[in-house]
């Protein structure tokens, strides 16, 4: 090996190697402690009292009735949220996806609501949109003669879906957008001479053509709403009941407001499983699209 | 013919009226927390809601006095600005190894760094909580500078690796022939090269951390909270002012989404790893 190669490989190593180290420890020391956590009886408030638990913190875990429910609520949110985002996304991308009038703004527009904080936006919703005595949407009901909604206490799930969307439909927006300007205009204009559709264009051409962007969207929502949180605390704490308590939420309240580190940690690993089994299974179904450059 | 252009110049125009209603229907609540913020308290509540009114300051004023804005926005400004620095420090040195001195464990590198992306941060609470109790970090802004670094360093990474793959490896072998030392190849040819690629990655983390809540609300009280659980403490019912919110949140957002906006082509590219152009 000659002397540069060597030194190159030196350098690689050593400018790798900090992000590599800080990594490992982030994904390795926690998940460890987690592990060791989810086996020993462990409340914060009676700290004296522990021990060995063996496996009884994930059999209490697993057969509460709140796991069932909070996975449920957890896999309803995420593929909910997950086709409104894409389905609409995709429409209306391609219906802004044309030259007109301040092009420019509505694109601003669009996409606005992705950079609000997910405190921010559920505040926003709750308080000013969907209260049942003094929002928005109470008085428009109203408008029309209708009786307006309560929101939280009568749909509480589909209200966090709803904000979700809101959050993450300018993502989809963006991104597909963005695909859509480099499609090959020649080919759709060729189409069209041979007296094409609209609507097989966009079938035999654009859809084709976004199937990519589609995964991407997916994979990168699929990741961020698994893991949604701030919604949740700001809007229903999880309630009325547990209709809105997803597993993060669950995690949450078993760990910092019952103290039951084992539980906690236990719930902890399931989620992590959780993910993985998604992210395993999405793979799957669009990891063809990814990989095709 | 005329017949037929006619036809489709109407259904542009159906088209562009339809695009700003969508538009404006999406952008609406950030309209209405706007327009909220510039109203008194009982004006906020009234019911029907009040669409012309004289816009008052006094929500602003308010927040700035009694609940201490200018120290929750300093925490948000310290932690994400924080993060985002430290997070640079480890992660374009990362990426320059992997772009210029790839080996055949590089790929599998980078795919598992994007792994530690999928453990979702619940699965972590109970000991980072307990660590940074013992470590005397909590409601520290140290702390969450250390966690948004680490939660957005495969992130950042990945899209510096993208920006870097790019870089013709012509102009820092010419630097070398012309005698450069390594770190005279970095800093004098590779980084002024690609600052706008390292600009887009470092305004992502920015973005990223200065919205993330999760960690802020469950590490931090008062002390360190930054904006993002500064607002998240208002949804208690005695917190039930809407007006002062919206002032809050418009404060809060403002940067962001103006950054967002003068940035959206690169952050394209940066959240899906130039996977999309």
């Amino acid at each position: 090996m000659s002397e540069a190669a060597r030194e190159s490989r030196r350098a690689g190593r050593l400018t790798a190697s900090p992000a590599i180290l800080l990594l490992f420890i982030w994904m390795i020391v926690p998940l460890a402690f987690t592990v060791y956590f989810s086996t020993q009886n462990y409340l914060l408030l009676d700290p004296e009292n522990r021990g060995f638990a063996g496996l009884e913190n994930f059999s209490y875990f697993l057969s509460s009735s709140s796991f069932l429910n909070s996975l449920v609520t957890t896999l309803k949110l995420v593929g909910s949220v997950l086709v409104i985002t894409v389905v609409l996304g995709v429409l209306i991308s391609v219906l802004v996806d044309a030259k007109f009038p301040g092009q420019g703004v509505v694109r601003m527009l669009l996409i606005s609501p992705f950079f609000i904080m997910p405190t921010v936006s559920a505040l926003i919703w709750k308080n000013l949109l969907m209260n049942p005595v003094s929002g928005l949407f109470a008085w428009l009901f109203q408008l029309v003669g209708l009786t307006p909604i309560n929101w939280f206490s009568d749909w509480p799930l589909l209200s966090i879906i709803i904000i979700v969307s809101w959050e993450w439909l300018p993502f989809a927006i963006l991104i597909f957008v963005t695909s859509l300007q480099s499609m090959d205009q020649e080919q759709k204009e060729a189409a069209q001479m041979d007296g094409a559709t609209p609507v097989s264009i966009f079938r035999y051409l654009t859809l084709p053509h976004l199937a990519r962007p589609i995964a991407v969207v997916v994979m990168v929502e699929a990741i961020f709403l698994l893991n949604i949180f701030a919604e949740i605390f700001t809007t229903t704490s999880g309630g009325p009941g547990d209709a809105t308590t997803n597993l993060p939420y669950l995690v949450f309240t078993q760990a910092l407001l019952e103290f039951d580190v084992g539980t906690a940690s236990a719930g902890g690993l399931v989620a992590v499983v959780l993910a993985n089994v998604v992210a395993a299974l999405l793979l799957r179904v669009f990891g063809k699209s990814l990989t095709q450059a | 013919m005329s017949a037929l252009k006619q036809r489709r110049q109407l259904a542009e125009t159906v088209r562009a009226i339809f695009s700003w209603l969508i538009a404006l229907l999406i952008f609406f609540p950030i309209f209405w927390m706007v327009i909220t913020s510039f109203k008194t308290e009982l004006g906020a509540f009234s019911m029907p809601p009040e669409f012309f009114f004289k816009p008052t300051l006094e929500n602003y004023r308010e927040i700035m006095e009694a609940n201490d804005y200018l120290h929750f926005a300093w925490n948000s400004l310290v932690t994400s600005g924080g993060a985002t620095l430290v997070g640079m420090l480890v992660a374009v040195p990362a990426a320059y190894s992997f772009a210029f001195h790839p080996t055949q464990r590089t790929q599998g590198i980078l795919t598992w760094m994007l792994s530690t992306k999928m453990l979702p941060a619940v699965g972590v609470l109970v000991p980072i909580y307990l660590m940074a109790r013992d470590l005397g970090l909590l409601d520290t802004r140290l702390v969450l500078v250390i966690i948004f670094a680490l939660v957005n360093l495969p992130i950042m990474v990945w899209m510096i690796y993208t920006y870097f793959r790019d870089v013709p490896r012509d102009i820092l072998e010419a630097a070398r022939m012309d005698g450069a030392t390594l770190l005279q190849e970095i800093f004098r040819v590779l980084l002024p090269v690609s600052r706008g690629g390292l600009a887009s990655t470092a305004l992502l983390s920015l973005i990223l951390n200065w919205n993330e809540a999760f960690w802020s609300i469950n590490l931090t009280t008062t002390q360190a909270s930054p904006l993002s659980a500064l607002v998240a403490s208002f949804s208690s019912p005695q917190g039930l002012f809407w007006a002062k919110l919206s002032a809050i949140s418009t404060l809060a957002c403002a940067p962001i989404v103006l950054l967002g906006w003068g940035s959206q082509k690169q952050l394209v590219r940066g959240l899906t790893f130039g996977a999309v152009k």
